[in-house]
């Protein structure tokens, strides 16, 4: 518990900081604003629309992938940690689940979701 | 009250708030903004369980790739659906709220039963490595080995059913 | 013990007798340092900050054999004082459609994913800050709030370039975590531990030895997690112009801009502990821990320094470039070192130190090449569907 009050200090600490910084020139700074100087910055055009726009789905399929992956690792880390005290049994384990997961990538890159079309 | 409960107060307060504000805020994106603090929340009382793994792993997982997912998957409408402007509750709110409060005695009840729930949990001894023990667990033949490797399967399978459903939809 | 040996402590103690000399509350003393410490530490990183600024802007100036600057105090020290004193009274203007909410939380956040990171890490034997066992993950965490503002300021400014230009750099940030990710499993192994103190206490043999091409790997990610060049899609000029952070201005475009700087500094410090040793430098980290502090700090600048020269050597690429390289070369060569590290370390476990180092370098040297000659086949036999058999043919000529 103790180490990780010192995080959420950090985390207190390392909002503070940023507040002030932006505090302090939100005083200090000159404030005049006008319609002009407000509009949504479009390389000098009048914007239109809303800066919504529509995106490729391949984003998502990315962040999909990335998703498998991310779940993956995590569950290796503590395969990892232990790896020093375990046998050759283990290495195995973490071998075969390794490569369950590289089939998956296979299987996503011949299906040609990995392209960006 | 200690100072860990008053923490946990807080804390749990902060994540109910927002959990709450999660389905009532009408903008899907400041919805998912929410989730992240209500996930955040999560994290923060897996800290106080003296879980730092699983904290961490909870901000990992569900910060850093599901909640990203969801403001992807958000993006990938168009901004009319997104800014929802119907009523916020259909007529059928009434069996949802029941359903709701059933699942929740039904859990109550359950945990009420459960010699852990009255328990004061035992303190963790110094030295002791948590995340060296877990890796023993899933590693070892008596432990978890085969959960472990079924879980390589499982997420084999939620990626082979997320390209399937992608690959039909070109 | 005297100061020398252990400043935190001495100064820790002094502070806390005052403090409960006012007649504190013992636990809220000892809290109250703990905050006043981790402040001077954070001071003490943004004056570095400040100074980074000065520091890339030489860097940069050389690469392109130019001076930089060198007009305020001696080698233009002074300039980047100046810049904050700008950036503090420009005018902070919000753009009309933004989310004002989510759009003043962006910068604090990402500065704050940045800050966040030096909790873990350990300057000196005795100044370990927190000696998390969870360390290595804690990393990709504090990373994840970073991508999470980055998709903040670009969803709230409510411009277009801004919200393609966050999609685009959260695009790279969570790819190239996968790899990021699979190589720190290999100090991981090495050491048998998560936690960064104890992953420099074992290296009496630098990482980097044991395994170059996961430090290879690992700096790639980084530079890719920290959008710099070659992997700053988020900013094409002649496309996106600035990216997700287009609409900010003032202090809060200070934010990200100090931020980037003080992330790639940061990684460089990481590049240094999970590979290079940490503050451990044959021993000298024992005399002083100020000098431990300069060890860990040199290295950080070095690491820094490398992810300087990447970026103003290498060329940028193209967003599907990038995520086939990500996808389809440096994630699988990545686990499959996991797995032939793993595979190494249990037969090589109960063999000398030298036959170990040299045999786990061996193994790291054949999964470069083989994978760059699979590349290179692959990349033929491409250029064969593409060009036909004989232009190819010709092209070999």
């Amino acid at each position: 518990m103790n180490e990780w009050l010192y995080i959420g200090l950090f985390f207190l600490v390392g909002l503070i900081i940023p507040i002030g910084a932006i505090g302090i020139a939100w005083i200090l700074g000159p404030k005049k604003p006008n319609p002009i100087k407000q509009s949504t910055y479009e390389c000098g055009i009048e914007p239109i629309g809303e800066g919504w726009v529509q995106f490729k789905a391949q984003y998502y399929i990315f962040a999909l992938v990335f998703l498998v992956f991310d779940v993956e690792t995590v569950f290796l880390f503590p395969w990892a940690v232990r790896l020093g005290q375990l046998g050759f049994f283990a290495v195995v384990e973490g071998i075969v689940f390794i490569l369950i997961l590289i089939a998956g990538l296979v299987y996503t890159w011949r299906k040609g979701m990995l392209e960006w079309v | 009250m200690t100072a860990e409960q008053i923490i946990f107060l807080i804390v749990g307060a902060v994540t109910l708030l927002s959990a709450v504000l999660v389905v009532t805020v009408r903008d899907l994106v400041h919805a998912a903004l929410w989730l992240v603090a209500t996930l955040f929340g999560v994290a923060i009382v897996y800290t106080l369980l003296n879980a730092g793994f699983l904290a961490v792993v909870q901000v990992v997982v569900y910060i850093g790739a599901i909640a990203i997912l969801f403001i992807f998957a958000v993006m990938l409408t168009r901004r009319q659906t997104a800014a929802d402007t119907g009523a916020a509750l259909n007529k059928n709110w009434w069996a949802g709220a029941l359903m709701s409060v059933l699942t929740f005695a039904g859990l109550a009840y359950l945990l009420q039963s459960w010699s852990g729930f009255s328990k004061q949990a035992s303190a963790i001894p110094s030295g002791f490595d948590a995340i060296n023990e877990l890796g023993g667990a899933l590693t070892s033949p008596a432990g978890y080995v085969l959960p472990f490797e079924v879980a390589s399967v499982l997420l084999l399978a939620a990626l082979v059913g997320a390209v399937y459903l992608a690959f039909n939809k070109k | 013990m005297n100061f020398w040996n252990d400043p935190l402590k001495v100064a820790a103690d002094w502070l806390t007798g005052i403090f409960v000399g006012w007649g504190m509350n013992d636990i809220f003393a000892h809290v109250l340092v703990v905050f006043l410490g981790i402040f001077v530490l954070i001071m003490i990183l943004m004056v570095i900050d400040i100074f980074l600024v000065w520091i890339e802007r030489k860097v940069v100036a050389r690469f392109q054999d130019r001076i930089g600057p060198n007009r305020l105090g001696p080698y233009g020290l002074i300039q980047p004082f100046a810049d904050i004193i700008k950036l503090m009274i420009k005018e902070d203007t919000t753009p009309d459609g933004a989310d004002k909410v989510v759009y003043n939380l962006a910068p604090m956040l990402s500065m704050m994913s940045v800050l966040i990171l030096w909790a873990v890490v350990p300057l000196a034997p005795v100044m370990l800050g927190v000696d998390l066992n969870a360390g290595v993950l804690f990393i990709i965490a504090a990373g994840s709030i970073g991508t999470l503002s980055i998709i903040m300021a670009g969803w709230s400014s409510n411009n277009k370039f801004s919200v393609i230009g966050a999609f685009r750099q959260v695009a790279v940030m969570i790819s190239f975590e996968v790899p990021m990710l699979a190589v720190m499993l290999i100090p991981t192994i090495f050491s048998g531990s998560m936690g960064m103190n104890t992953i420099i206490q074992s290296q009496n043999i630098w990482y980097v030895f044991l395994s170059p091409l996961a430090a290879l790997i690992f700096i790639i990610a980084a530079i890719a997690e920290l959008g710099r060049a070659p992997f700053d899609l988020a900013e094409g000029e002649s496309e996106l112009v600035s990216g997700y952070n287009i609409e900010y201005s003032g202090m809060k475009f200070g934010m990200f801009y100090a931020g980037e700087l003080l992330h790639a500094f940061t990684f460089g410090g990481f590049w240094g502990i999970l590979f290079f040793g940490g503050y451990r430098f044959f021993g000298l980290e024992q005399v002083s821990p100020f000098l431990a502090i300069a060890i860990i700090l040199f290295k950080a600048l070095l690491g820094y320094w490398i992810i300087m020269w990447v970026k103003y050597t290498v060329m940028r690429i193209r967003i599907d470039q990038m995520l086939a390289f990500n996808w389809k070369f440096l994630t699988p060569v990545a686990f499959v070192l996991v797995m032939v590290t793993a595979l190494m370390n249990a037969i090589l476990r109960d063999a000398g130190s030298w036959l170990y180092v040299s045999g786990m370098m061996l193994s790291n040297v054949v999964v470069a090449w083989v994978s760059l000659e699979v590349v290179r086949a692959a990349g033929k036999k491409q250029r064969v569907q593409v060009e036909g058999v004989k232009q190819a043919a010709e092209a070999h000529h």
